[in-house]
């Protein structure tokens, strides 16, 4: 990020208390209510957070390095279950059923099953094109053969990569460039139509133009699922969400309509952090 | 857009396969675990059993007469079961394959972590963890039928079956696991600290001495005592090379069964079942077993502090 | 105009600088001398070996032909061949290796990927590194007291490749844990990531992308195993075995056989036991060749061993 050389007027600034959510006149997809994590170190990474996410939208996190917008994600889909000692709090409730997400009787990996995720860096299985698509079928059980090549077939063109990739259908994945791979993981993720799509910083490992390639996708898939996207590039984020949430010290300090929070924000927090004060 | 073939989270619920899933990886939780605590029930099964079937020969052999008898004759029509004769033989053998593998495995292992050149390593290693496979038996082979009658033309009093020769052959024995070890705790050493002595102006040798040595020297320890225990717990060079006869003596020329050899010897015997024979066994299997774990966990600490310290 | 410098220091310094040179030559020299002294503790291991199995193959190679493959083993030292003891082998090592690699592969992915750290999987950590080092002949009575006579099993092809699966249970859970433990974190969240249940993840994502590693370790256990004798020993395999094992697989219906697994046997190394502690020279010459049997057998199996892990290296690095 710029450094303006300004003194950043964030330690007066960061005493004022976060702004909650203003009521979300369109539909949700799931609403986060109270939601605080604390790793196994005891360290609370994400304190008391309330939050929207809207239906067949996309939502973005931004925030400094370790203002906890990836451990809020990962906590969308379970990932902090692969590793002991983590504790969540609160709720984050789908709002098709009313299921808590975080809620001690939901099943981490049925969570998954209906939450999907594509990471930092890109990670191909070590296996053919069709195979990393089909993974997630074959995880739920899809044996059909026309089935399955149906839903990759769908979910290579979703992820617009359909084109580069149907003549190799049957190459390895790791042949594939870095931007391809991401988008292959993205094609992933959608196979098995989840109904929110998590994105961990996608473009943090792209160049460029496999960025600008993805940042399109990501547009286009918000006409049919979910999206919640972390990123560090506050640009991106101005370009391709519909609401933004600012993370900072683990908490949610500003959340509103992406033009608002980039034209005028109402923290003094999120001011210093989109006009590049710290970052 | 959306395809009705592919179950949602909510459907696969419904339809039991979250469940059925959820049953198969239990069953294959369980499955795994068995495996695992596989090993706990062995080393269980060992102790359980070397203590089992020895117990009746404790019972009737005083332990003092078991462990400070100069005389091993339980077949004779006098039996005697002092494991002192059998203990010499097996601790003289492992000292002198020690008195091999210290000084040639020690340069070996600095040769290759300090000198060589990448290309040159990975040549030797495989080579050496080749030579790790070579069963004991044709190590046996050549104690007996190779090295000794070479060894006599030039060690006046070397007896055809004799202590010296399975020693050195033990020692060239646990040379590539020895090597190996020691030279994963050498290499292990950070370069860092290699780089702060060059720029103190140390030639090689003097950082292999005063830098990588002291560094890796629970490393080296470690791979030091576990040959030692593989030298201790060796058998068939032993058996074949080093004689079947309880004979306490100082005198390496001269042979000696040790406390595997002898196993073997009553093993080939036809041993009855349950009879006091069959007990000692045991009784001496469990003095081995003793004395290698002392080694093992001996080993086994040592090796992990090294790893904690880098 | 030129100045020369009187210098202050006057000679001192100068010396300083020859006992530095002198120093700085020394600790060259020492660096050579122990650099070539490595190189000769090396010659001098390596020769020793060569010439001990040289002579081992040149002393056995004549004698291994067709007949010595075929034959069984007999009194007479140029009739007796190797046949009962290289089918032993081979059946043991089959039981052997349908034990020891499902188990063992079993166990490393347990104290791998599900282990909470804590007491229990520390305890069974110390406990495999112990059984490592366990002295087979060990083994040997464990199998005695628990299979021969605990659970009257008699002595068997079976009891022998369990007793040899035991044995090699530690490297394939070692060699299992350190292939696992190479699989990069990011592939492993992607398939949890896709909704896999632990399961799922281990069986269509690890142990594929393990499978060098564990075949591996698998491949130096069993020529461990293949030249094991002491165990073998203790069970009380016979010395003399003038008869094959009934065939695991029939003519007729169900064309599977298990009789064999009861059956008695000897392998390569028991025979080669036997042989060198016969007087005759003429015996020495079969112990000689059956030797290179069976270090061909485990030192191919190292070589592919070695071979894999080699071109996983190459792979890896692409």
């Amino acid at each position: 990020m710029m450094d303006t050389g300004m003194t950043p007027k964030a330690s007066d600034t960061s005493t004022l208390p976060p702004i909650k959510p203003a009521a979300e006149s369109e539909p949700l997809c799931a609403r986060i209510e109270g939601f605080s994590f604390f790793y196994s170190n005891g360290m609370q990474a994400i304190k008391n957070v309330d939050m929207p996410i809207l239906d067949r939208k996309v939502t973005a996190i931004i925030g400094p390095s370790g203002c906890g917008k990836s451990t809020l994600l990962r906590s969308l889909n379970r990932m902090h279950d692969l590793y002991p000692g983590n504790r969540y709090e609160g709720r984050v409730i789908l709002e098709q059923d009313g299921e808590n997400l975080i809620g001690p009787e939901a099943d981490p990996v049925v969570v998954r099953l209906r939450v999907g995720m594509v990471f930092q860096k890109p990670n191909p299985f070590p296996k053919s094109i069709f195979e990393n698509v089909a993974a997630g079928l074959r995880v739920r059980g899809i044996k059909n053969r026309a089935v399955i090549e149906e839903a990759v077939e769908t979910a290579l063109k979703r992820a617009a990569i359909w084109d580069e990739v149907k003549d190799k259908l049957h190459g390895s994945a790791n042949d594939l460039s870095g931007g391809q791979q991401q988008r292959l993981c993205i094609a992933r993720a959608l196979a098995p139509n989840p109904e929110i799509l998590l994105l961990d910083e996608p473009t943090s490992a792209l160049d460029p133009i496999a960025t600008a390639k993805v940042e399109d996708l990501i547009q286009d898939l918000a006409e049919t699922v979910t999206v919640v996207i972390v990123t560090h590039n506050m640009q991106q984020a101005a370009r391709i969400s519909h609401r933004t949430a600012f993370m900072y010290l683990g908490q949610l300090i500003e959340f509103g309509e992406t033009s608002q929070i980039f034209t005028s924000p109402k923290h003094p927090s999120t001011e210093s952090y989109i006009t590049g004060r710290y970052g | 857009m959306t395809n009705s073939a592919i179950p949602t989270g909510s459907e696969l619920i419904k339809s039991g396969f979250v469940k059925r899933r959820r049953m198969i990886a239990g069953i294959m939780r369980v499955f795994l675990f068995l495996s695992a605590a596989l090993s706990i029930f062995v080393t269980t099964a060992i102790v359980y059993i070397l203590l089992r079937d020895s117990w009746p020969f404790f019972m009737q052999i005083p332990l003092t007469d078991f462990l400070f008898g100069t005389m091993w004759t339980p077949v004779f029509a006098d039996p005697q079961f002092g494991v002192l004769p059998l203990l010499l033989a097996t601790l003289q053998t492992a000292g002198l394959a020690m008195l091999i593998a210290i000084p040639f495995g020690l340069t070996m292992a600095i040769y290759l972590s300090e000198y060589a050149k990448p290309a040159v390593r990975e040549v030797i290693k495989p080579a050496l963890e080749m030579l790790e496979a070579v069963p004991t038996v044709v190590y046996g082979y050549f104690a007996l039928l190779v090295m000794t009658p070479f060894l006599q033309q030039f060690v006046p009093g070397l007896k055809g079956i004799n202590l010296l020769v399975p020693g050195i052959i033990l020692g060239i024995m646990i040379l590539p696991y020895v090597v190996s070890v020691s030279e994963d705790a050498m290499r292990a050493v950070p370069n860092g600290l290699r780089e702060g002595a060059y720029a103190l102006g140390m030639a090689k040798w003097q950082v292999a001495v005063k830098v990588v040595i002291p560094g890796a020297f629970s490393g080296i320890t470690a791979a030091f005592i576990l040959g030692m225990s593989r030298a201790v717990g060796e058998t068939m060079v032993l058996a074949i090379a080093a004689g079947q006869n309880p004979n306490l003596t100082w005198d390496p020329r001269e042979g000696a069964a040790t406390i595997t050899a002898y196993i073997v010897q009553m093993s080939l015997g036809d041993v009855a079942h349950g009879s006091l024979a069959y007990q000692t066994i045991f009784a001496v299997g469990l003095l081995l077993f003793l004395i290698t774990l002392f080694f093992n966990v001996v080993g086994f600490y040592l090796r992990r502090k090294f790893r904690e310290v880098y | 105009m030129s100045v020369t410098t009187q210098g202050s220091l006057g000679n001192a310094a100068v010396k300083t600088d020859q006992a530095a040179y002198a120093a700085i030559a020394r600790a060259k020299r020492r660096d050579i001398i122990f650099s070539v002294g490595g190189l000769v503790v090396m010659a001098i291991a390596m020769t020793l070996l060569l010439t001990l199995i040289g002579d081992l193959v040149v002393r056995g190679l004549g004698r291994i032909d067709y007949d010595f493959l075929t034959n069984f083993p007999s009194r007479k030292a140029e009739r007796a061949g190797i046949l009962s003891a290289w089918v032993g082998s081979l059946l043991v090592m089959l039981v052997t290796a349908l034990l020891a690699i499902p188990i063992g592969v079993a166990a490393g992915l347990y104290l791998e990927e599900y282990a909470r750290k804590g007491w229990l999987a520390n305890l069974i950590e110390i406990n495999v590194a112990n059984l490592a080092g366990v002295p087979s002949i060990i083994y040997g009575l464990l199998a005695v007291g628990m299979f021969v006579y605990g659970m009257n099993l008699g002595k068997t092809v079976l009891v022998a490749g369990m007793t040899l699966a035991l044995l090699i249970l530690p490297i394939v859970i070692v060699s299992t844990r350190e292939a696992v433990r190479a699989i990069p974190k990011i592939i492993k969240e992607g398939a949890y990531g896709l909704g896999a249940d632990q399961w799922q993840v281990m069986w269509n994502y690890i142990l594929p992308a393990a499978r060098p590693g564990i075949l591996t370790g698998a491949i130096v256990g069993l020529s461990r195993a293949i030249g094991e004798t002491a165990p073998i020993i203790t069970i009380g395999a016979l010395t003399f075995i003038a008869f094959l094992p009934p065939a695991p697989i029939t003519g007729e219906f169900p064309f599977i056989n298990f009789d064999w697994l009861n059956a008695p046997f000897t392998v390569l190394p028991i025979q080669m036991f036997n042989w060198v502690s016969r007087p005759q020279a003429d015996f020495h010459t079969n112990a000689a060749a059956t030797g290179v049997v069976l270090m061909a057998l485990t030192l191919s199996l190292n070589g592919v061993a070695i071979w894999i892990r080699y071109r996983l290296r190459k792979g890896s690095r692409n």
